[in-house]
């Protein structure tokens, strides 16, 4: 049989997406579509005190306008601010005339082309009472208010909670060494290729009208539940449909108002709305990640071993929901320490509601976290890797409880000999080449593997081509991740197919129920999934021969049995073997399906599951510009990945991430009118190819029978952790400049070396 | 964007009747500004005249010539990257070559073209967001740049109605090499001296060049090569490529035995025009070659420096920009 799980193979959607063959969200075929264009506010608290629908109603193409004054009333949401989903967000529906971030969608347009839309939804004209927004972090940072303790939106355990055990107060006073620092990380925004986008269209259907939806989501359940809630009708009414998706990083987990919107305005004119948001609305009504403050204090004895860890972090959020940017999270796990004492605490701004975003909390924590170790790691004149060595965390100790798996060992060794950080120099500012100063920065990376309730269904045909066919359902997506790829080499694999055998249908609402493609959740959660529904399939096809006269295996004993080449076969006789198809052929021809639905063993619960790896950079920085280059990365995480190529892909990218993380992404909100000013790809600086050096992704095997039948950690956001911070750590051994405030531009770099 | 008429005049003399009828018609290259800010609200032309057609009947104007005097003649649709690549140009011109291939990235220069580089438009965050005063697009509103987010602001050349800089990597090089600008409007062709071309903002920031109405760029001519050998073009920016300046410099020295007969200095990313530097120019003339030169020139070269809250930095960095650029000129 094939090994094809793990298997470098290319992605099967490879030759549709270069091709243009792929359709994404507004590109699938929808008849009498419409386009529809969001009118968004240019105050950033107050109220609309006009809006003049009239000013673009005769405009050419324009059929719909729709504003707080005449949109549908949608049922209101009980308890209000309570008892929501994690993708359930408070959003701007047109229900009312506040205004509550400047760019707040309050309004739609709806013309003929999508030429007219964005004209006339340009010149709307809109007057209002404005309020005073809080907008200045600086100012509004004296109102900081604990972080609400809300475990289920967080997807962690202790959630937000305060964490304390043991002494901080008493280690940090007496520790002989000790650091204490701030850093900060300010807002960024996902910025995926693709904006959020959708087409809505409402049919008549047996209990009412249905809605269906062609979007660009992480979750099509998830968008499925929420629609129904926000309309106000069943479930089995809606449909969401995302074949593929143009990038999403958590900005496409939770529905937006836009999506809504979009529905609204079809259900209102009676045709489909297409509607897709411009660049500068990627930046405010899809979320975001917010600003950190984050204050850690580290106490140690002369040898490196922590004897406090204090953390903890003010996180920006919007006056319209509380979100926790829960960066205190990595600190509660990753080291060993008598004493860690955690706390989180918000600040509401009047911006656009804050989200997930790749590894939210942990990248933004682990970068303060690590590169307060590689600080303490200078007081205290140990190697950055042998403090992290010394304070190794051999069981969890937030919960105690053993690890399930951890190869961090491993990955600090084959880390540090790929990157060759043995012949590193303590001191900084000691390499220089030509105008560089060359530095080397290390740090830890974690993302917890988490994995939760996942179904799936796998279904064999007859097929003139090849004897047969499976297809594998289920409510999943590929973000370009490559999960299309994955589930099919988990079938092939189980069933003994040809990968050109088995066909793969995600991202569609009426597919086996599976949960967000987030968290690093789909590997880890839908592959257990598919998994069981495969082996469920072929221990129906091995049940069907062996009770089978006519089969070859008539009788023989089922776990003699073996998957052979689309076919089965009695281990060890290989004249006893029957193809699929002839199975199949024997029953009529008709197609054999097995469902399957994969939960967390309880066994679980006793262990703690995360994701580690070690990250070295080598940053070149021009000694008298400024300007910080990443020449090369080493990356070594341990996991058992379904596919080697891919995987490898997820990791690189969360470190391309890092770069931006810590060198370019920064978005400038203007504290006067509470703008975004550098709403667009060329002033928001996501890293581009010359940006990124040599990235050498190691994948350290890691077998893990604890967290899944097929050991699998999901790599979507482990990446970014800790490479910000290794990046930082590489810019102050390289200059002696310690930047504690992302992003590290040319102009932070002179002003600590002036 | 709003709707507007498209015109593709066959010739140029049928360009210039359609401008003189519509003065307020846009002309259309590459489209690498226009469309993006027609797109933003920003520009909203109701005539937008292309003039990609031109070059049928007038291919001097996509062709790259030498000229008798031993200078070369750019035409105004000649793209950015054909200029770029083109070997004469850098072998006798090596820091345009360079200040091209720091612009942008491959596709926008792709498209770009000589004329539409330097009419290109400030990347202002103020300007380019309809809903914040501007007095370049809006005149007499306000300047909300000022108190706002000035990082990537200009320090010289500013006044208080106006802070924006020119983006252009292309326009720093050509300053520094003392291009002409030939126009021909409705009064005939006529040629502007690259330093007459832009203007400051002082009053009317709106007014960014000393083009007459009705008049199309139609070529750029460079003068005889004598910077060659010792001659750079040094940008500093956020990321490694497809970022505006937050300094750059354009260098071309002409030096014999350690001395420096002449030198031409110019700056970009912290002026409101490409910035030619003439106290730096005045004192490396003559001043031996060496690093203590190059400090002093490149403090001249900011003396008159003004920056705001958020560029400070803009200063000293812009110093060691010319300094480098200097250091590699010289250097050749």
């Amino acid at each position: 049989m094939r090994e094809l799980i793990g298997s470098p193979m290319d992605r099967v959607d490879g030759r549709l997406k270069v091709t243009g063959a792929a359709l994404y969200a507004t590109e699938m075929p929808v008849d009498r579509v419409t386009y529809g264009a969001l009118v968004t506010s240019s105050i950033a608290s107050g109220r609309i005190a006009r809006i003049d629908r009239s000013s673009i109603a005769s405009l050419p193409g324009v059929l719909l306008v729709m504003t707080h004054e005449n949109a549908p009333r949608l049922p209101s949401l009980t308890p209000p601010g309570g008892g929501r989903s994690s993708q359930d967000r408070a959003l701007s529906l047109l229900q009312d005339d506040a205004v509550h971030y400047n760019g707040e969608p309050i309004g739609v347009v709806v013309a003929d082309t999508f030429e007219h839309a964005t004209d006339a939804a340009h010149r709307l004209e809109v007057s209002y009472a404005p309020a005073t927004p809080a907008l200045d972090l600086a100012v509004e940072i004296g109102r900081a208010y604990p972080a609400p303790v809300n475990p289920a939106a967080q997807g962690g355990r202790s959630g937000a909670a305060p964490h304390v055990h043991g002494d901080s107060t008493a280690a940090l006073a007496t520790a002989p060494v000790t650091h204490a620092a701030r850093y900060t990380t300010p807002m960024e925004y996902h910025n995926s290729m693709e904006p959020h986008c959708a087409i809505t269209f409402w049919t008549a259907g047996t209990n009412g009208d249905e809605l269906m939806v062609y979007d660009t989501t992480q979750y099509v359940a998830g968008a499925r539940a929420t629609l129904a809630k926000r309309f106000g009708i069943g479930q089995d009414r809606v449909r969401v449909v995302s074949h593929f998706v143009g990038g999403a990083f958590g900005s496409k987990g939770a529905v937006w108002s836009h999506l809504i919107l979009a529905a609204m305005a079809a259900r209102q004119l009676g045709r489909p709305v297409k509607l897709s948001c411009t660049r500068r609305q990627q930046f405010g009504p899809v979320g975001g990640r917010p600003a950190t403050i984050q204050d850690i204090a580290l106490a140690a004895d002369r040898d490196g071993r922590l004897t406090a860890i204090r953390h903890s972090c003010i996180s920006t959020t919007a006056v319209m929901e509380d979100w926790v940017e829960n960066a205190t999270a990595p600190t509660k796990m990753l080291y060993a320490s008598p004493a860690i004492d955690t706390k989180q605490q918000l600040v509401a701004l009047n911006v656009g509601v804050p989200t997930y975003q790749r590894a939210p909390g942990e990248s933004t924590g682990t970068f303060a976290l690590e590169s307060a170790m590689d600080e303490l790691a200078y007081a205290l004149r140990i190697d950055p890797v042998a403090l992290r060595l010394t304070d190794y965390a051999e069981k969890d100790p937030e919960t105690g409880q053993a690890w399930s798996s951890k190869a961090l060992k491993e990955c600090y060794r084959v880390g540090a000999e790929r990157f060759g950080w043995s012949k590193r120099s303590m001191s900084p500012r000691s390499t220089r080449d030509g105008n560089h100063l060359v530095g080397w920065g290390m740090a830890t990376a974690t993302y917890p593997a988490r994995s939760v309730p996942a179904s799936a269904s796998c279904t064999l045909f007859p097929a003139a081509r090849n004897g047969v066919r499976a297809v594998l359902e289920a409510a999943t997506h590929d973000l370009g991740t490559g999960t299309y790829t994955i589930l099919m080499q988990i079938v092939a694999e189980v069933l003994g197919l040809d990968p050109a055998q088995v066909a793969v249908k995600i991202g569609d609402s009426n597919l086996p129920l599976n949960p967000i493609s987030a968290g690093s959740l789909t590997a880890a959660s839908t592959g257990p999934a598919v998994y069981e529904a495969a082996t469920a399939l072929r221990d129906k096809l091995i049940n069907l021969a062996i009770a089978d006269q006519k089969s070859p295996l008539y009788q023989a004993t089922p776990v003699d049995v073996v998957v052979t080449n689309a076919g089965l076969s009695v281990k060890g006789n290989a004249k006893r073997s029957d193809s699929f198809a002839a199975i199949l052929a024997r029953k009529g021809a008709s197609p054999i399906e097995a469902n399957a639905t994969w939960t967390p063993p309880p066994s679980r619960n006793r262990y703690s599951t995360h994701a580690f790896g070690a990250v070295f950079a080598e940053a070149r920085v021009d000694a008298d510009l400024g300007e910080v280059r990443i020449s090369r990365v080493v990356g070594v995480y341990g996991a058992r990945p379904l596919n080697r190529k891919t995987a490898t892909s997820q990791l690189m990218g969360g470190i391309v991430w890092a770069i931006g993380m810590a060198l370019t992404e920064e978005a400038l909100l203007d504290v006067r009118s509470g703008r975004i000013v550098n709403a667009d790809l060329a002033e928001y600086h996501v890293p581009v190819n010359a940006d990124v050096g040599n990235i050498d992704v190691q994948i350290i095997d890691e077998p893990d029978s604890i967290v899944n039948p097929i050991g699998v950690k999901g790599l979507g956001e482990i990446g970014i952790t800790g490479a910000n911070a290794a990046i930082a750590n590489a810019v102050y051994h390289a200059t002696g400049v310690r930047v504690r405030d992302l992003p590290i531009t040319p102009d932070k770099v002179l002003r600590g070396s002036v | 964007m709003r709707p507007f008429d498209l015109s593709m005049p066959a010739d140029v003399p049928a360009a210039l009747a359609l401008l003189q009828q519509d003065p307020k018609a846009r002309v259309i290259a590459g489209g690498t500004t226009l469309l993006d800010l027609m797109k933003l609200d920003v520009e909203t032309p109701a005539h937008v005249i292309d003039i990609t057609p031109l070059a049928r009947r007038e291919p001097s104007l996509v062709a790259i010539t030498t000229l008798p005097n031993g200078g070369m003649r750019l035409g105004a649709l000649v793209g950015n990257t054909t200029l770029a690549v083109h070997p004469l140009v850098g072998t006798r011109y090596p820091m345009l070559t360079a200040a091209i291939e720091a612009g942008a990235s491959p596709q926008v220069r792709n498209m770009a073209t000589m004329g539409g580089n330097l009419l290109q438009r400030t990347r202002c965050y103020y300007f380019r967001d309809t809903t914040l005063a501007c007095n370049k697009r809006t005149p007499g509103s306000g300047c909300s740049a000022i108190g706002g987010h000035t990082r990537m602001h200009a320090i010289l050349g500013t006044s208080t109605h106006c802070i924006a800089t020119h983006p252009s990597d292309m326009c720093v090089a050509l300053a520094a090499l003392e291009a002409t600008i030939r126009v021909r409007g409705p009064a005939g062709e006529r040629t502007i001296p690259f330093e007459e071309f832009h203007t400051r903002p002082g009053d009317h920031p709106e007014i960014e060049n000393t083009l007459r109405p009705a008049e199309l760029v139609i070529a750029i001519d460079l003068p005889p090569p004598r910077f060659a050998r010792h001659s750079a073009y040094v940008k500093v920016r956020d990321r490694a490529s497809f970022a505006f300046a937050l300094a750059s410099a354009a260098v071309g020295l002409d030096i014999a035995t350690g001395k420096i007969r002449a030198a031409r200095v110019a700056l970009g990313g912290v002026g409101t025009k490409p910035w030619r530097a003439v106290a730096a120019e005045r004192l490396l003339t003559g001043a031996s070659a060496a690093s203590a030169t190059w400090q002093h020139a490149a403090e001249a070269a900011f003396a008159d420096a003004s920056p705001q809250p958020g560029n400070t930095f803009k200063a000293t960095l812009g110093q060691r920009t010319l300094v480098r650029a200097l250091e590699m000129a010289a250097a050749g």
